[in-house]
């Protein structure tokens, strides 16, 4: 049973991290529609920023926290201003979007391969003891309970800001749909703007979490195709699904690992991205896909 | 520069051209976006390997049983997403082609993750480029034909073709598995020429580069796509030193013809002989109209 519970708060702490992830993609996916395929590299450089930040200018951790954070917004915000904004202004058809994404996806990993920094993994300086805080038999790690807590507190702050909020309110209403609310005065450029600092942030904080649980190298943004099938499970373009189903498929896979091998954990991960897509391709919360026109 | 090296970079070249033409029906013609072509190629590579080595089968049917499983493999996962609007499709393919990946590392039968060596080396320059010439035949036939029409006007504009009567979902499936065999079987050709396999060779940054060359050569171009696959795997071998930043050049490029051309290097323009013809008259005339002049 304990066991059980073990593998329940292992599946807790990396899911509310895909969590981290799926949301920025989603939130960029229900206002334009095409996937940012280049959300990885913004992890990336996020985890290396903060790599960087503790090893060279030793800093504080939290200070390099805030430091990746906002690189990494600094970041995708240009990458809108420089790669979307042009294709947006022109009208261009979709598929120049995602052709667009996987260049600067691509740009962004091998500029870090070919830099200095290089290939090889690095691994982030000791922040907190290694010894788990023991509750009866289970055993937390002091970076899982913190990946969970920094998670879902920054998770709590970009719902409060979409539910709540005027910029929020704006937000919801591009989704639904862009002329419309261009008509009812929305500056779209801002929205878009904010969502793509939003998103970029929430990956900065990604990538160090996992830079600091794992390893930091350049293929680290690989890991986003995990976030990537979270948001399809939960349903493309729905911010609640993204978080429900990035939770449920960090549990499935820590589960997997657990009881049957690691090595088929990313197989089940896919497996369940075309199970979703045969039985219920809306995702579990998802909007319909019939296209409105 | 000996003729061997020269010719292991034309069969090289001749193996990607092959599946960028199946790419470029898909994505140039059709407007659908893959990640997971490597995967096909995984797929043609294994069986037909497996269908040479152990079957002892004549080479030309074990690429052909190669590049079927590839296509039944593309219809499979055609039939499941190609119905849906938006993105499912693209991410459908990624999850297929890292899936076939780890499927393959997992199958001991196939050497697992260490790989499948001593395939018997059947494929050269000769089979290579027959078997391109008889792609290319094929595939500009396809386009010309009306079918081939009916997928330019889904690329162009999907409901409007719908409208006009046009089978959207079952246009988009053939596209797919027609590429998917040419993917099928080049995965068959370069496994015969390296005479070994392992699942790392096809990972998603194989099917990104693919992409790539015939984004390079232009959408809706056959002969771009020709010229971008001969110049995309000839460039990186010349220059060697240039290696590292070839993908950082490769991705930066990407986004530059984006936002400036589009329509790629061709720009869904073709040659021909009809063509090169009429330029070298129009050059023709042009320099006597300039001797005119000065007389």
């Amino acid at each position: 049973m304990s066991y059980f519970l073990q593998q329940i708060i292992n599946g807790l702490s990396i899911g509310s991290v895909y969590a981290l992830m799926a949301v920025g993609y989603s939130l960029v996916y229900s206002i334009m529609n095409f996937s940012n395929f280049a959300h990885g590299g913004v992890i990336m450089i996020g985890a290396y920023i903060g790599y960087f930040c503790l090893t060279m200018l030793k800093v504080p951790f939290f200070i390099a926290f805030i430091i990746s954070a906002l690189g990494a917004g600094l970041l995708a915000v240009s990458m809108e201003k420089i790669v979307y904004r042009p294709l947006r202004k022109r009208n261009a058809p979709f598929l120049y979007f995602i052709i667009s994404a996987m260049g600067a996806s691509i740009f962004l990993e091998n500029i870090v391969i070919a830099s200095p920094i290089g290939p090889t993994f690095r691994t982030y300086p000791p922040i907190f003891s290694t010894t788990p805080i023991m509750l009866g038999s289970v055993a937390l790690g002091r970076i899982d309970l913190l990946m969970f807590i920094i998670s879902a507190i920054s998770l709590a702050a970009l719902m409060y800001i979409i539910e709540k909020t005027k910029i929020g309110l704006s937000i919801r209403a591009t989704s639904y749909s862009i002329k419309g609310s261009t008509l009812m005065g929305v500056n779209v450029d801002q929205v878009i703007f904010i969502i793509f600092i939003m998103g970029g942030i929430l990956a900065g904080i990604a990538g160090m979490l996992f830079g600091m649980k794992y390893t930091v190298y350049p293929q680290i943004g690989n890991i986003t195709t995990k976030s990537f099938i979270a948001a399809v499970f939960g349903g493309l373009g729905s911010l609640p699904g993204a978080v429900f189903g990035s939770i449920l498929l960090g549990i499935i896979e820590t589960m997997t690992s657990g009881y049957l091998s690691s090595q088929y954990r990313d197989l089940i991960a896919f497996a369940l991205l075309i199970f979703v897509l045969v039985v219920k391709p809306t995702g579990l919360m998802g909007k319909s896909t019939e296209d409105k026109a | 520069m000996s003729w061997v090296y020269i010719s292991g970079i034309l069969i090289l070249s001749g193996i990607n051209l092959l599946t960028v033409l199946g790419l470029s029906l898909l994505t140039g013609f059709t407007g659908l976006f893959s990640f997971g072509h490597a995967g096909f190629m995984a797929i043609g590579a294994y069986i037909s390997a497996t269908m040479t080595m152990r079957m002892g089968m004549p080479f030309i049917p074990a690429l052909l049983i190669g590049g079927f499983a590839a296509m039944s493999a593309g219809l499979l996962i055609g039939k499941l997403t190609l119905n849906l609007k938006g993105d499912y499709f693209c991410i459908a393919t990624l999850g297929f082609g890292e899936a076939i990946r780890l499927i393959l590392d997992n199958i001991q039968f196939f050497g697992g993750a260490r790989g499948l060596p001593n395939i018997p080396p059947y494929t050269t320059l000769t089979n290579v480029v027959a078997i391109n010439v008889f792609a290319i035949t094929f595939l500009v036939f396809i386009i010309k034909s009306r079918h081939g029409r009916n997928m330019v006007a889904i690329r162009e504009e999907e409901m409007a073709s719908q409208v006009i009567g046009i089978d959207v979902f079952k246009y988009k499936l053939m596209s797919l598995a027609i590429s998917a065999l040419y993917a099928g079987i080049a995965g068959g050709l370069l496994a015969h020429y390296l005479g070994y396999i392992q699942p790392i060779m096809f990972k998603m940054v194989k099917s990104t580069e693919l992409t790539i060359i015939v984004i390079f050569g232009g959408l809706g171009s056959v002969s771009g796509s020709v010229i971008g696959a001969l110049l995309l795997t000839f460039l990186p071998e010349i220059l060697r030193s240039f290696y590292e930043w070839r993908l950082v050049v490769y991705g930066a490029a990407v986004i530059l013809i984006m936002i400036t051309r589009p329509q790629g290097l061709m720009g869904g323009k073709e040659i021909s002989l009809k063509g090169i013809f009429k330029f070298i008259k129009k050059f023709i005339n042009k320099y006597k109209d300039k001797e005119e002049v000065k007389s």
